[in-house]
């Protein structure tokens, strides 16, 4: 462990993701912005899988993995612990999940924790679907994406609901900080964790992270397909302080949705048809109004 | 009575993963370079080295291949090149 | 110092003297007492501790979990379905080492709802890998929850203790308790200082992907432990009682077994009526005594072989059944004592129905006549349709 990107990092190599996987990107990104000082607590999915077989990890600071939906309780367990003893000035906790630990399994544990207040950032790696199990359908799995459980068929576009607004759910909490990000904007990662991480109490940050293997795309397109996930409007970069929407980034360059739904083999068979692929339109048009992204 | 526990810091090092790759690696030209860290930065792996123009170079021990660096590059000074033995 | 108190007052109360950092914990009966307590102690400045009122169960396991990872003494309460709930957290405390000091307030479990006592909870999670003990009266519960922390604490051990109380029968029970001073308990129990833990200055990371290659060391080496916990006990017991005179913390407890003919075996506030019973029938000349059972986890074998060794005919009786089988205390008894001693299983007291002077003569009658596996006692036929009826 001699090289020097092992001493420059808080996630390092080694780790079994996929090539290209988002996620790995984004953790990697997150862990180095938050800095030595961190104490994290990890659900199960992608990111536990493929960072900590044992009896090896990728971590560089102190980590903790014991179940799916409560690394909200269990981070809330590490807060109240190190107020206890004193230590919380200095020292950030971070609770992440994929998008299943978070708004599905995990839903109860982070409402309880934002609701009690407690100064701990809760990450979201969002890849709209249980990836580690193999592809499943999630609360997070946008409009007609084919997955394992919501698959293409005769009677069937895929997945038939909308994704769930986790983004909002938290920020309905009235938390200081609740807030998305993409891959398709790294230094904007950087900066919201950063931000996220000066506010004491609870924050939610909600990251969108590609995955080759299930959205079936290109490992190297990674970056320019949540480049386009932000430029149709599908997936807005907001920020909301205290339940009152407060910062969003404008579209410089829209794209119809079309651009990013044929970078992707989840979404192959909505190219098909102009109504299906209205539909999608419809989704991206109402953030655009909704949030003002343009 | 213990068993394994707990693993300290940083053990991944001892998975080579550039094992993996198969069709392609990058090759840093180091010509054009304009030191934005990038590359660096959004590296999956994090095996991307570098502190001023031109001196970015990649682990192949780790890398895997993806094509991320090269895509991201400002000044295409990354390519990716058959990744021969 | 001696106080007349309800058992969760007590239990709060000692709880409090072991100085816990942390504490979580959801409202179940008949558990809730104990953590109101604990939560006015906070309030009053009795007592510093981080006390967060959790959105399940399930939470507070889970939220222990996380304290108790970074260095804290932490403590948890619950019963029954809560118990159940946090099911899945229980066995990962346990594979992860922690000792987390829990309180269960013994409760049926549903369906139907039933809110009063029978051990099915604490006994459908004995396979978790925490050290149980059963209390008899509400002295035994404080000075478990004392004894149990620095047995769970141990260096070597680190695994997390289960302290079982009959729910309303200890917890709502009044009791003249002697409670130990805050400085004996401090003499007694040091700070909480763990071998491993999450630490800015040492970053480990905890809860790994173990595979086949590795799992099955791990659980060896928490069933190795629980040998070193057997020969524990009494060690730490021998320390308290130099301070307390009392030796609460055992294996097993023998009472009137030395020339016993028949032999009762049961765990929790039952053993109380049984002891009652012994007597009245020790003077009509019966040669009968009582086996109690105070740590199940580890099951101390050889304790008990040891204590029936003159003992041809043992009747268990259990609070619970494993339905399709046996009583659980049945069936470990009779896989630990040699073919040649009949034994009896006797299943009483589900649901909280009571177990009364008349329900162990019934027992003592039964037992002396016949063997049976697995015999509900005080059973109402009236209750029993081949059918299905609206009632």
């Amino acid at each position: 462990m001699t090289k020097k990107h092992f001493e420059e990092n808080l996630y390092v190599s080694g780790h079994t993701a996929c090539a290209g996987c988002g996620q790995s990107m984004a953790v990697r990104i997150v862990m180095n912005a938050a800095g030595k000082n961190t104490m994290v607590a990890n659900s199960t999915g992608c990111l536990e899988v493929f960072s900590t077989k044992a009896p090896e990890t990728a971590f560089g600071v102190p980590w903790i993995h014991s179940l799916f939906e409560n690394s909200a309780a269990v981070a809330s367990g590490i807060e109240a612990g190190l107020k206890y003893l004193n230590k919380l000035d200095d020292i950030r906790i971070i609770a992440q999940a994929g998008d299943g630990g978070t708004g599905d399994i995990g839903l109860q544990a982070i409402s309880g924790m934002l609701e009690r207040g407690q100064d701990v950032l809760f990450v979201c790696y969002d890849n709209e679907a249980y990836m580690n199990t193999g592809i499943q359908r999630s609360g997070s799995t946008p409009f007609h994406a084919n997955t394992t459980t919501s698959p293409i068929g005769e009677h069937s576009l895929g997945n038939p609901r909308p994704k769930k607004p986790m983004v909002e759910i938290c920020a309905a909490h009235h938390i200081p900080y609740s807030a998305t990000a993409s891959v398709g904007n790294p230094k904007d990662i950087e900066r919201k964790v950063k931000k996220a991480l000066s506010i004491r109490g609870p924050k939610y940050l909600q990251i969108h992270v590609p995955c080759p293997l299930g959205w079936k795309s290109d490992p190297s397109q990674t970056i320019e397909i949540a480049k386009l996930a932000i430029a149709t409007g599908l997936y807005p970069l907001i920020e909301y302080e205290y339940g009152k929407l407060v910062k969003v980034t404008k579209l410089t360059l829209s794209k119809p949705v079309e651009e990013y739904l044929k970078t992707q083999g989840r979404f192959k068979h909505l190219l098909k048809t102009k109504e299906m692929l209205q539909e999608v339109q419809d989704v991206a048009d109402k953030n655009i109004e909704y949030y003002g992204l343009k | 009575m213990f068993s394994i526990l707990a693993s300290r810091a940083k053990t991944s090092c001892a998975n080579l993963t550039g094992s993996w790759r198969s069709a392609q690696k990058p090759s840093y030209l180091q010509k054009d370079c304009i030191n934005c860290g990038l590359c660096k930065l959004i590296c999956p792996e994090g095996c991307i080295e570098g502190t001023e123009k031109n001196t970015y170079t990649v682990d192949l021990d780790y890398c895997k291949g993806c094509g991320l660096c090269a895509y991201i590059c400002p000044k295409k000074d990354i390519e990716m090149v058959p990744n021969q033995d | 110092m001696k106080k007349y108190l309800e058992g969760s007052w007590a239990m709060a109360e000692a709880a409090k003297l072991c100085r816990p950092g942390v504490v979580a914990a959801y409202p179940i009966t008949p558990q809730t007492h104990i953590v109101e307590h604990l939560a006015k102690f906070v309030a009053d400045g009795d007592l510093k501790a981080e006390t967060l009122n959790v959105e399940s169960e399930h939470s507070a396991a889970s939220v222990v979990l996380g304290s108790q990872s970074a260095g804290v003494r932490s403590f948890t309460c619950t019963s029954s379905q809560g118990l159940l709930l946090m099911g899945e957290v229980v066995f990962c405390i346990a594979g992860m080492r922690l000792p987390v000091m829990m309180i269960c307030a013994n409760r049926a479990v549903s369906a139907p709802i039933n809110i009063w006592n029978d051990q099915q909870d604490s006994i459908a999670l004995r396979d978790a890998g925490w050290i149980q003990l059963y209390a008899e009266n509400n002295q035994e519960a404080v000075d478990l929850i004392i004894t149990g922390h620095k047995l769970g604490e141990n260096s070597k051990i680190m695994l997390p203790i289960m302290v079982c109380v009959d729910g309303f029968i200890l917890t709502h029970g009044m009791e003249t308790i002697d409670m130990p001073s805050q400085e004996d308990v401090d003499k007694f129990l040091p700070k909480y200082d763990p071998p491993y833990k999450l630490d800015v200055d040492n970053p480990m990371s905890f809860g790994l992907l173990g595979d086949p290659t590795v799992y099955t060391e791990t659980r060896y080496a928490i069933h190795k432990t629980m040998e070193e916990v057997l020969d524990l006990i009494p060690k730490i017991s021998k320390e308290y009682e130099d301070l307390t005179s009392r030796d609460s913390l055992k294996l097993v407890e023998s009472y009137k077994l030395e020339d016993a003919e028949l032999a009762i075996i049961a765990m929790g506030s039952v053993c109380g009526t049984i002891k009652d019973v012994i007597d009245i029938e020790r003077e009509k000349g019966k040669k009968i005594g009582l086996l109690k059972i105070v740590t199940y986890r580890p099951f101390p074998k050889k304790a008990i072989e040891s204590a029936l060794k003159n003992v041809s005919n043992v009747a268990v009786i259990d609070k619970n059944i494993s339905l399709g089988s046996d009583g659980a205390l049945y069936s470990e008894i009779k896989a630990t004592l040699n073919s040649d001693k009949k034994t009896s299983g006797f299943i009483a007291g589900l649901g909280g129905r009571d177990i009364t002077i008349n329900t162990i003569l019934d027992i003592i009658q039964s037992a002396e006549k016949e063997v049976n596996n697995c015999k509900f006692v005080d059973l109402n036929k009236n209750l029993l349709w081949d059918e299905f009826k609206a009632s």
